[in-house]
């Protein structure tokens, strides 16, 4: 399929590259719809990959990137599950959404993240998964899962070990705070930054110059240079599930969820 | 270095311009999400301004109880 419109996230190619376009308000919570519009794309992405040189994800809300998880969604059903029943649903979505990841993590083109604005947790991680991140001016990155007694569930940690240094992981990890997209850049995170609303375009231009180079060669450097840290991303996983399970959880999320605070991402 | 009333002039007048609100409607003491209405991704928007004018870095946690603009003033001071 040459184009989709789902109801969470639509894709096109334009120019040789395939575009993914978030488009869930608020900002593209990751919820259970997103997950199977995802994979649908990761389906589509593998059957189409002869025919692209490049993938560009960015997101059709002023809002920002990514959010994250849908942490409502997630409160919500697993509210009146046993531990088994929570732990076995948890499982399956983090495999799914890793599985997805993994796709375009691995995926034998270029693929830059247009990020704009907020890039929070597994839109983070998302963003993480691709090549380049080009960042417009107002992005801000951040990890906060500790807020909720949790790490990165996404695959985030294993895949900012592998593109900046770990003082730099712990501090995001660690503090939960956001950097914006110069200090990104400055950490080695971004590889460039735009004027505001800027990022899609800069991209494109990016995936344009891409298209002057050899596929296989870049396919080869890639591969090369970008291994996939498996080992580390089954680790996540496995330790997620197990502090899902610590009571402190399921508290901060009803804490979340229930909060009429101005700030509520904040640890 | 500013002085914590030069800074405090700075907050207010970016906050006016970033929201599109008369300057003279803002003072030093209101409560910055109720006079602009902001919620919590628009209060990072302000931060990403603060950082980028500044030209320093203020962890989100600091903002933590902060919500007028002169503590938020006194806060950004702390890293100029």
């Amino acid at each position: 399929m040459k184009t989709f419109q789902g109801k969470t996230l639509s894709w096109h190619v334009l120019d040789g590259a395939i575009e993914l376009v978030l488009d869930r308000a608020p900002c593209n919570e990751i919820g259970s719809a997103t997950l199977e519009e995802l994979e649908q794309f990761a389906a589509a992405l593998a059957a189409r990959q002869s025919e692209a040189h490049a993938l560009i994800i960015s997101s059709a809300r002023t809002e920002g990137f990514c959010a994250g998880a849908d942490l409502r969604e997630l409160y919500r059903r697993t509210q009146g599950m046993d531990l088994d029943a929570r732990l076995g649903g948890l499982h399956d979505f983090l495999e799914r959404i890793h599985r997805v990841m993994n796709a375009i993590d691995a995926a034998p083109m270029t693929t830059i993240a247009a990020v704009n604005g907020l890039a929070f947790g597994g839109g983070f991680e998302l963003a993480l998964t691709c090549d380049l991140i080009v960042a417009d001016k107002m992005a801000r990155f951040c990890f906060p899962e500790l807020r909720l007694g949790l790490i990165p569930g996404f695959g985030g940690i294993p895949r900012l070990k592998r593109d900046v240094g770990n003082a730099v992981v712990r501090d995001l990890l660690l503090t939960g705070r956001s950097i914006n997209a110069t200090k990104s850049q400055a950490v080695g995170l971004v590889s460039q930054v735009t004027s505001e609303g800027d990022a899609l375009r800069i991209a494109r231009a990016t995936a344009s110059q891409l298209r002057k180079f050899d596929r296989a060669t870049a396919v080869a450097a890639k591969r090369f240079i970008k291994p996939i840290p498996y080992d580390e991303l089954r680790q996540e996983i496995e330790i997620f599930c197990e502090l899902f399970t610590q009571p402190a959880v399921e508290a901060g999320l009803r804490k979340f969820v229930n909060s009429t605070d101005a700030l509520p991402y904040l640890p | 270095m500013s002085s914590l009333q030069n800074t405090t002039n700075e907050v207010l007048r970016l906050a006016a311009e970033h929201f599109k609100v008369p300057r003279e409607q803002l003072s030093a003491d209101d409560d910055f999400f109720k006079t602009l209405g902001i919620n919590s991704l628009q209060t990072l928007d302000l931060l990403t301004r603060i950082e980028q004018h500044f030209q320093i870095e203020l962890p989100d946690y600091e903002l933590q109880g902060v919500s007028d603009f002169r503590t938020l003033a006194e806060r950004i001071q702390s890293r100029l």
